[in-house]
């Protein structure tokens, strides 16, 4: 019987697979599992349950045994480890929560299993989101199988490397300034972050709550539409920023040529803008040659290029740079030794306790962005720091508004390089910062974005296309993407050896 | 400067005195999660997830607590906000689970207004600088924990409305009058319990001194004052402490002080030097509060009569005094039992003296609200009608009470009707029972005041001999002779026309 392995399966295909009971869930996950601890090398999961996952695969045979059928029954994912989750510990990726069990699943989870998916385990990333290239993490980097020495981007560094090595059809990962996109972009994988508000934030830890989005990490633009249709939509009793938007099934526009458009140009009548502050000096030539390709193909099925501008895409960094920090100063306070997290074993008074703690607790990067954050809220500096730094993000939301005049939706690349070398940039914070100059723009207007594999660079590393639509446009931008996938073939191609 | 003013002076200077009162809002449930506010249960029961600040929680407003915002603010005349924003104050403290209280900073919910009252008979009013919604904090518990400290989070998440007001006060007199005013208005809307003991109502008061005409002094807050009778205390010590340092040379320096009701001294907290900067922004977690005008139409079509505007009705329509109507509006209760009394009667001012008087005399003996009081208004009004129609006399109408105070426990309150029918049965009852009838047939008295004078001839000749003393002790004699029957004035006007 030559049928595909296990992992070598996507969301779709593993679905049907379960559900015409030619595999079963529990032996999906058997297979996964092991496959994951083979790979343990590559730091991608944190935690595993086995008992529990187990569990919910038998319990997901059963609804199929019972005749029952869904896109996601007795699929196996992987969550990060920023959702909390309460048959597995949460960490955030940091020393602070080492060992913590959440009393409840993240709302995002609770969907997910509720869909019948199945938890395989937790995912690496940067300590609390904060970092683009999983160094950040605690408990040890994670690795790109493309090339085993290189960065897999980050936050969602572990949930990328999952995806990419076929330790997983998919994963949930979260973007607060590019941590899907660029580390989806990194490992050929496809991520969306969808407009903000679209996901539920309870039961995530709290990075940057203004920009904090949990989305889908697939191996096509359809299986993470499968996935969002899941996680998103309203639950505005748990979290005040959820949009009271109904759910959607975004899958819905897949395979379908757009409005007026035909089988052979599926795209004919897309205006697709090109920001020229995207295609400058600041992007890697192996990186705009690879995009480039890839939009030549956009415009094969029928989409037409517009030069537009994103004026003030320079100033994303600085902006993003002050309102990231100063939320999660304020967001990060909780964890004071007090009542859950790390608590110093020695100290001589509270103060003493509170400094021991966090300062144990947090890495170093961590530590700089609560210096960061506090510095910029501080009596005296909070006007000409975080006041105008708000101003600019409505401005940058705006610039985006006159763009969309002009076209239906922005591609550009997802990052300015292909992944990095381990330790390349680990002393260079403001190297890092910069890194994300693509993909912070979308996050400061709450736009929804994604990253579609589009090719290779320069030693065969990945390169990400990076699509942005106007608010509520996620169906869309995945009926995009997936027109490309339908024409192409970089977004099924494994690294060696995986 | 009016005479008022410089009556008010203390040694030369003027006091100025603003308020923060913090009321915690009765609502079922905490201000920010679904947790239950009851006070008093086992440590950490009564907290949440979200009010422990577990990672991942997140803040959802409770409607009910803006609803009391929006009350407060059209009962005290202001401008109910159809935007405000809640912000985080940052600070560290172990009772503090987010490490940020959640309040409102730039746009509170409630802004301006003013209260009311009488200080004496003067009018007085206090401008509001504004209103805001907060979160309460948990309690650190210093005792019984092996050198430790316990946290409690039973409290954390409990909704308060910070009422702030200018600093208009300026005697501890009148802080008090303004304290028990607001405190009035929050428990007649039902936004607050008012229970002071509990903590459901603590005032802060900023307290400074000056020489008149000259710009405000430093002032010092007085934290966590918890009766009346402290608070006048507090700012009467710290009026005179402060008023000793500034003539013994020293400044005064910002400062938060406690008032320890042992010593009746304030004593410092912490100075400004220790001051926090609280890193106020606004709190991402949260969207701006709207209010649409619908809503607060709605709230406002659901408020009750306020006390001002019901003492005010009471002067017009039942033609009070101020200070009858002002206390008979101490609460919703009274001022209810106040008026079903008057109606039904017909006889308010008999009505307001009786409730002021014999009522709370009685209510005050067996330490009960008038929400207890065990006679009906109804029977109260039966009462008042048999004095007015002269059926008894007001001593007699006290005998009566003594009976249908202990009695009226019995009646039915379910069957108003009958009830109604039973209390004036019953009021007439006892009056027959206890025969207290008063004597209004001329002839029987006539009789009884021959039968006085004749027995007392000597008192009736001192009388005749210009002693007007005596004719008290006559009448006194006749009233006695008549157990009391004998309507008082109709005896005066016989017996001066038989000793005429």
């Amino acid at each position: 019987m030559s049928r595909k392995q296990i992992h070598e399966m996507g969301v779709a295909e593993l679905a049907v697979t379960i559900a015409d009971k030619q595999t079963s869930s529990v032996e999906a996950v058997q297979a996964l599992l092991a496959r994951a601890k083979q790979h343990a090398d590559l730091g991608a999961y944190l935690a595993f349950n086995e008992d529990l996952t187990l569990a919910q695969a038998r319990a997901a045979d059963a609804r199929i045994a019972a005749g029952e059928r869904g896109p996601l029954l007795g699929v196996p994912l992987a969550h990060k480890d920023i959702f909390v989750t309460q048959g597995f510990p949460t960490t955030a990726g940091s020393k602070m929560l080492e060992g913590y069990r959440s009393p409840f699943d993240a709302t995002v989870v609770s969907r997910l299993a509720a869909a019948g998916a199945v938890t395989l385990g937790k995912l690496n990333c940067d300590e609390f989101a904060m970092g683009g290239s999983n160094e950040n993490s605690a408990y040890g980097v994670a690795r790109n199988p493309w090339d085993t020495g290189r960065v897999p981007g980050g936050s969602s560094g572990g949930s990328a490397v999952a995806v990419a090595a076929r330790l997983a059809p998919a994963v949930t990962g979260t973007d607060t300034g590019g941590s899907i996109r660029q580390p989806a972009s990194f490992c050929n994988v496809t991520g969306i972050k969808p407009t903000y508000g679209r996901c539920s934030r309870y039961g995530m830890v709290a990075f940057a709550s203004s920009l904090d989005q949990a989305g889908p990490m697939a191996r096509s633009a359809a299986d993470c539409a499968t996935l969002l249709s899941a996680m998103a939509g309203p639950d505005i009793d748990r979290d005040s920023t959820s949009l009271d938007h109904p759910a959607e099934d975004y899958s819905r526009l897949l395979g379908a040529p757009r409005e007026g458009a035909t089988a052979a140009l599926p795209l004919k009548g897309l205006r697709i803008g090109l920001p020229r502050e995207f295609f400058g000096e600041g992007c890697a030539p192996d990186v705009l040659a690879a995009v480039r390709a890839a939009l030549a193909e956009y415009e094969k099925l029928g989409a037409t290029l517009v030069d537009i501008s994103l004026p003030r895409t320079q100033l994303s960094i600085p902006v993003y740079y002050i309102i990231a920090p100063a939320e999660a100063s304020s967001n990060l306070s909780r964890f004071d030794g007090v009542k859950f997290g790390h608590r110093a074993a020695q100290y001589d008074d509270l103060i003493d306790m509170y400094k021991k703690s966090r300062s144990e607790g947090f890495g170093p990067e961590v530590q700089r962005r609560i210096m960061i954050g506090t510095y910029v809220l501080s009596h005296g500096y909070y006007d000409a720091y975080y006041l105008k730094a708000q101003q600019i993000r409505r401005l940058i939301a705006q610039d985006f508004q006159n763009a969309f005049a002009q076209c239906d939706l922005i591609a550009g690349p997802a990052a300015p390089t292909t992944a990095w070398k381990i330790g390349e940039k680990s002393d260079d914070p403001v190297a890092n910062y910069l890194a994300d100059i693509f993909t912070l723009p979308a996050s400061l207007a709450g736009l929804p974005g994604m990253s579609v594999p589009a090719g290779f660079g320069d030693g065969h590393m990945p390169v990400g296309l990076q699509l942005i639509g106007n608010y509520f446009k996620e169906a869309e931008l995945l009926q995009t993407a997936d027109a490309f996938q339908r024409a192409t073939d970089w977004h099924t191609r494994a690294p060696s050896g995986f | 400067m009016s005479k008022q003013q410089a009556s008010l002076l203390v040694q030369g200077y003027e006091v100025v005195i603003g308020f923060e009162t913090h009321a915690q809002l009765a609502t079922q449930s905490k201000i920010f999660s679904r947790a239950p506010t009851a006070f008093g249960a086992e440590p950490n029961t009564q907290a949440c997830a979200v009010d422990l600040a577990l990672p991942g929680t997140l803040p959802v407003m409770n409607r009910e607590a803006v609803a009391c915002a929006i009350r407060f603010g059209l009962s005290v005349g202001s401008l109910v906000a159809e935007h405000s924003v809640f912000a985080r104050k940052n600070y560290f403290y172990p009772d503090l689970p987010k490490g940020y209280q959640i309040s409102q900073f730039e746009i509170p919910v409630v802004q301006g207004g003013e209260v009311s009252f009488f200080l004496g008979d003067e009018k007085k009013t206090v401008r509001l600088v504004r209103a805001h919604l907060e979160e309460d904090a948990g309690k650190s518990l210093h005792e019984t924990f092996h050198g430790m400290s316990g946290i409690d989070l039973n409290r954390a998440g409990t909704p308060l409305l910070e009422i702030v007001t200018e600093p208009d006060i300026r005697s501890s007199a009148e802080a008090v009058a303004y304290a028990k005013e607001l405190h009035k208005i929050v428990t007649w809307i039902g936004i607050c319990d008012g229970n002071m003991q509990e903590g459901s109502f603590r005032c802060d008061a900023n307290v400074s001194v000056r020489k008149p005409g000259q710009p405000l002094g430093t002032r010092r807050e007085i934290k966590n004052l918890n009766s009346f009778k402290f608070m006048q205390q507090a700012i009467d010590y710290e009026v005179r402490w402060q008023i000793e340092q500034i003539e013994d040379g020293h400044a005064i320096q910002q400062a938060t002080v406690l008032f320890d009701p042992d010593t009746g001294e304030t004593r410092a907290m912490r100075t400004k030097e220790d001051a926090a900067d609280y890193r106020y922004f606004p709190d991402p977690d949260l969207p701006p509060l709207v209010i649409a005008r619908s809503w607060v139409d709605e709230v406002k079509a659901a408020m009750p009569e306020l006390p001002r505007a019901m003492a005010e009705r009471f002067v017009r329509d039942y033609a009070l005094p101020e200070y009858d109507a002002t206390t008979l509006t101490q609460s919703p209760a009274m001022a209810a039992y106040f008026e079903t009394a008057a109606k039904a009667s017909g006889q308010a001012k008999m009505a307001s003296n009786w409730i002021m008087g014999e009522v709370s005399r009685r209510l005050n003996n067996e330490e009960k609200d008038i929400a207890q009081v065990p006679v009906s208004a109804d029977t109260l009004a039966a009462l008042l009608k048999r004095i007015a129609d002269g059926t008894i006399s007001n001593n007699a109408a006290k005998q009566v009470m003594d009976a249908v105070w202990v009695t009226a426990d019995i009646v039915d309150e379910n069957d108003t009707l009958s009830a109604t029918a039973m209390v004036i049965q019953d009021v007439d009852a006892v009056i027959e029972a206890k025969g207290l009838r008063q004597m209004n047939d001329s002839g029987a008295l006539e009789k009884i005041i021959d039968e006085v004078m004749a027995a007392n001839a000597p008192m009736v000749e001192q009388f005749r001999a210009g002693k007007d003393k005596a004719f008290n002790a006559l009448v006194g004699l006749v009233m006695k002779a008549s157990k009391g029957k004998a309507n008082p004035q109709q005896a005066n006007d016989l017996l001066k026309q038989k000793l005429g």
